[in-house]
């Protein structure tokens, strides 16, 4: 039997937003529990960072996981739990009591989305999922506690989401006047997940937002009941990133008809030289006339065929690139104070980039390198008996290869899926890390105990989907963060081969030492005992020691350190202690912070016994002296990560001669598309 | 009649040759010298083809190898450690083989935890530089290699006591030992026609197992591939001692080739030995690059040479002992065909095919290269 049309109306109806992701989860990294888990803890992470950063706050930030009680009332051990409460709590400003309901139960609301700019979250979409996720496995409510300052009392909510109307229902609405924290915003979400250490584990995601963000201070509750502590690395928030008008080589032409539909401009000219970026009053005209249009006209009559002459017009025009004030890189030192505060190696470099462009959008690459095994560590292990090796043993007791560990970051966030699919991961698997001293097999990750860093901070990151798991792979963007990798590189080379140099010469006047006596023993048992041995082994070492240089290769390796340059942006550990650009808030701790991660391992490390540093947001932490924080306030360098950034700005004018043609024919190379638009 | 094969004398006072080189190092000790050793170069570089006697010669081209250079230090410790243990088999009277001279001069050098020696790939070519630098054979050194050579055919021989009628050993055959010389193997009698050196074993387990050697008597030899220096040794004292023609039997293709040519003229690893060890008259009896097309083989039975092959069969067509024409034009038809055949595609013709037809042809044509 056929259906009729009117039999069909009958069916159709509309989706709300809230439906559509109930079905379609995955699309939000929510595909499967374990990662629900990570997605709500990484959203509302960012979300609390985003706000306190734009409040000019320093964050401080606590993670808490519990696991949920059982219907019987017996508690599982995480590991074999499926429900759990996320708690984070965060000083930031607030949220003011009007607003609750709709940012954390209303999908598509937020302030990020409709601004280009720099920042954690895009899309508003995030906590509000997260919430809705729980309120579908588990029934329950979001809940909410906020205060915008320490005189106002603090509200508590319990929301729901109503998702046929993708509207909020407040179930709870109760003013607390003691709460513990001055100010800042706390939400718990109950939810269906799965708790899990290692790979792409809650963990590993707030241990590499630490790297990254040395200006935060992140506690961490595990659902085993430990506390991992990661201190603050610098006191000095990043430069906030501005907003700025869409650049034209960057707009789609559906976007650009509501544009002209939704403009407060009165005049065509106008339209074009305030709603865009790089758009003069002059060129403004200039394309209204190779249009064949006035610049006097209404931007709301340029419709059809006349609306895309002048969109073609516009991408045609020769414009400056996009201005790259806007984007605020992490910076060398930051870098440098994240990966030694977290990661014990040997040698740490960090290297940010000029600003580029990909498809109108203005991006920076930074890229950190921290290699090695802390000689501390070694140092402290008991010397073990050289066993004697047997045959295919290798010497350095290490059969297996380590492969070195990618920590990928877009404006902040930790990236921790499909990293095959990234851009950054080609990046790095196509440079030559056997020019730096590294060995690597064909289209693998180079051997060693090494981390490579790489950051892309952009008004517009292009994602290969939207849960936002791997950046897109444009030409530009690529080529950016190879340059970047082998300016690190090369001063990895440096130190490395360097450091073998050491080792030659060492082995080389321990080698005729060690030989010598072999050959002088093999003579006595040839002539059969006939000659004094010790006598033989004697003659033969002095004359190694005459011609071999003895004290003056001493002389000489002594001379080489003290030419030794001074580098810049790198850290160099040696038994006797740091060297380099430490950190000012870390150089007189040891940088193992406790709690902090062992040597390159992806475990973050060991719960903290004792957390130490600023903890007025959380009482049942020991609070430090305020003497002790006055110093440390002092002893930071004031304006070293202002002073960086002011150099950015500097490098603009080179960057603005690039040729607009070449800018514009930027395409992903992949077929996916990138995030934008969707 | 080409000139006859020299002959070598035996080293004499091996173990004060040995004793020679901790001599040195306590000289040079005395009077402040680098205490160093003069190795000759074993490579192609240092090796001649004597168009007179018709066998690769060393030339005097020699290494040093110094105490105190760093590239040659660990290498001038084993060269000692080595020329220790190999003076203990002499004044023991004992012979070892390469591994166990490798085990007995492996350990920790004091103080360190590394070792004198990591395999036997580095005691090895000690051992063959002690060879050339003291003139003295490896059965001299008292040192054994495996034994992995087959014989049968006519012949009685004594073996360390034992008498051996070669013609009455069955499928297996006598196995020919690394050390050959009169001294351990006597050839008491032997009645054969001819030698003929097979490449590889499975054709002279089926050339024994048809009998070939009684129809036609003579004597089956093979090396299982490259051929041992027992195996060429006893070859070479079938020819001397019984003026035995010898032919060999190998793949054709440019290993095969080789193989044929270390049996005539000596290789260029063990140059020195050339001069007790080459046949200069032996015969390449097969598988010529002509035969396929003169037994009428299909060409589906062919391997394709393989960048390799087509290289080696390059170089082999530019060494001295390769410029006769017909070996230019052997090698050439190889290259042209773009194939290479084993022995054992004979068998596409039929199982005997190589008893029955192309070895009676060969012979009674005298189809062979020189």
């Amino acid at each position: 039997m056929r259906v009729t049309a009117e039999q069909l109306a009958t069916q159709q109806r509309e989706i709300s937003v809230a439906e559509f992701f109930t079905k379609n989860r995955h699309l939000l990294g929510f595909d499967n529990p374990r990662k629900a888990l990570l997605t709500t803890v990484k959203e509302a992470v960012d979300n609390s960072l985003d706000a306190c950063e734009e409040a000019g706050i320093l964050p401080s930030i606590r993670v808490k996981i519990e696991v949920v009680a059982g219907r019987d009332g017996a508690t599982l051990p995480p590991a074999q739990a499926d429900r759990f409460i996320i708690t984070v709590t965060d000083n930031g400003p607030g949220i003011v009591k009007e607003q609750v309901p709709r940012i954390f139960a209303k999908l598509l609301y937020g302030s990020k989305f409709h601004r280009l700019r720099q920042s954690r979250g895009q899309q508003g979409i995030g906590i509000s999922a997260a919430g809705m996720y729980g309120q579908l496995t588990t029934g329950k409510p979001v809940r909410v506690i906020s205060r915008t300052s320490p005189g106002r009392a603090a509200h508590s909510f319990a929301i729901q989401i109503n998702t046929q109307k993708n509207e909020p229902v407040v179930l709870e609405d109760n003013k607390i006047e003691d709460w513990e924290h001055p100010q800042g915003t706390q939400v718990s979400i109950e939810l269906e997940g799965r708790y899990q250490r290692g790979r792409a584990s809650v963990e590993e995601y707030l241990e590499l937002t630490a790297v990254a963000n040395p200006h935060i201070e992140l506690f961490y509750e595990t659902p085993e009941g430990n506390l991992i502590h990661h201190k603050r690395g610098v006191e000095v928030l990043p430069r906030p990133p501005k907003e700025i008008k869409p650049h034209p080589y960057g707009i789609e032409f559906g976007m650009f008809l509501k544009m002209l539909q939704d403009t407060k401009a009165k005049l065509l000219g106008v339209f074009l030289s305030s709603d865009f970026s790089r758009v003069s009053a002059n060129a403004a005209g200039e394309i209204c006339k190779e249009a064949k249009l006035s610049a006097n006209a209404r931007p709301r009559d340029v419709v059809g065929a006349a609306a895309e002459k002048l969109f073609s017009c516009l991408q045609n025009a020769k414009l400056m690139a996009p201005p790259t004030d806007c984007l605020s890189p992490i910076g060398e030192e930051a870098i440098l104070a994240g990966l030694y505060k977290q990661i014990r190696g040997e040698f740490y470099t960090a290297v940010t980039r000029s600003p580029q462009v990909y498809r109108g959008n203005p991006f920076i690459i930074e890229v950190g390198l921290a290699f090695g095994n802390d000689p501390k560590l070694k140092k402290e292990e008991p010397e073990e008996p050289a066993a004697p090796l047997a045959e295919g043993e290798s010497a350095d007791g290490e059969d297996d290869v380590q492969l070195a560990r990618l920590m990928r970051y877009a404006n902040r966030v930790p990236l921790l899926y499909q990293q095959s699919a990234c851009c950054t991961f080609q990046s790095v698997v196509e440079t030559a890390w056997k020019l730096y001293g590294m060995s690597q097999s064909r289209g693998a990750m180079p051997q060693g105990p090494l981390v490579v860093f790489v950051h892309m901070a952009s008004s517009w990151v292009p994602f290969t989907s939207e849960s936002k798991e791997a950046i897109a792979d444009y030409d530009a963007i690529r080529k950016e963060i190879k340059l970047g990798i082998q300016e690190a590189g090369r001063r990895l080379g440096k130190y490395i081969r360097k450091r073998e140099h050491a080792k030659d010469e060492w082995k080389r006047r321990n080698i005729f030492a060690l030989y010598i006596g072999e050959v002088a023993e093999a003579c006595g048992r040839l002539k059969k005992g006939s000659i004094s041995v010790d006598r033989l082994k004697k003659q033969l070492l002095q004359m190694a020691e005459e011609r071999t240089g003895g004290e003056e290769t001493d002389r000489i390796l002594r001379k080489q350190r003290e030419e030794e340059e001074r580098r810049e942006h790198t850290i160099v550990v040696t038994p006797s202690g740091a060297e380099g650009a430490i950190p000012k808030l870390l150089a007189t701790e040891a940088p193992p912070a406790d709690g902090a991660a062992p040597a390159m391992t992806t475990e973050p490390g060991a719960p903290d016994a004792a957390p130490a540093v600023q903890a007025s947001l959380f009482p049942d932490v020991a609070p430090e002296s305020k003497a002790k924080r006055k110093n440390k306030k002092a002893a930071r360098a004031p304006g070293a990560v202002e002073s960086r950034t002011s150099r950015l700005t500097k490098s603009q004018p080179t960057l603005f001669g690039k040729d607009a043609e070449q800018i514009k024919k930027e395409k992903p190379k992949s077929n996916k598309k990138p995030g934008r638009g969707k | 009649m080409s000139p006859k094969a020299p002959i070598r004398k035996p080293a004499k006072d091996v173990e004060g040759r040995l004793v020679g080189l901790a001599e040195h190092v306590i000289e040079c000790a005395r009077t402040n010298k680098e205490p160093a050793f003069h190795i000759p170069v074993r490579a192609l570089s240092n090796v001649e083809f004597s168009k007179s006697r018709r066998i690769i010669e060393l030339k005097k081209a020699k290494t040093e190898r110094q105490l105190l250079s760093l590239s040659t230090a660990k290498k001038f410790m084993q060269t000692m450690l080595v020329g220790d243990a190999l003076s203990v088999l002499q004044r023991e009277g004992l012979s070892r083989s390469l591994r166990e001279i490798y085990y007995r001069t492996k350990h920790t050098i004091e103080g360190s935890n590394e070792n004198t020696f990591d395999g036997q790939e580095e005691s090895d070519p000690i051992i063959e530089d002690l060879e050339v630098t003291l003139e003295a054979l490896r059965e001299e050194l008292h040192v054994r290699a495996e034994a992995a050579g087959s014989l049968v055919g006519p012949m009685t021989i004594v073996d360390d006591g034992d008498t051996i009628d070669c013609a009455r050993l069955g499928k297996g055959g006598y196995s020919v030992p690394s050390i050959v010389e009169p001294h351990d193997v006597h050839i008491k009698k032997c009645t054969a026609d001819f030698v003929l050196l097979i490449e590889k074993g499975t054709q002279w387990n089926a050339l024994n197992e048809d009998k070939f050697w009684k129809r036609f008597n003579c004597v089956l030899l093979t090396g299982n591939g490259q051929p041992p220096r027992g195996v060429r040794r006893f070859a070479r004292r079938m020819h001397d001692e019984y003026k035995l023609p010898v032919y060999v039997l190998v793949d054709n293709d440019p290993w095969g080739y080789y193989i044929y040519s270390v049996i005539k003229q000596g290789s260029i690893n063990l140059a020195f030995e050339s001069m007790r060890m080459a046949i200069p008259d032996a015969k390449f009896i097969g598988l010529s690059s002509r035969d396929p097309q003169s037994h009428g083989l299909p060409r589906n039975v062919g391997i394709k040479l393989n960048d390799k092959d087509i290289a080696r069969a390059r170089e082999l067509k530019g060494y001295p002992w390769f410029q006769k024409k017909e070996w230019q034009l052997e090698i050439d038809f190889m290259l042209k065909s773009g194939l290479k055949y084993e022995l054992d595609s004979l068998a596409n013709k039929d199982f005997r095919y190589l008893t029955t037809d192309y070895l009676p042809k060969k012979l009674k044509d005298k189809d062979w290269l020189d």
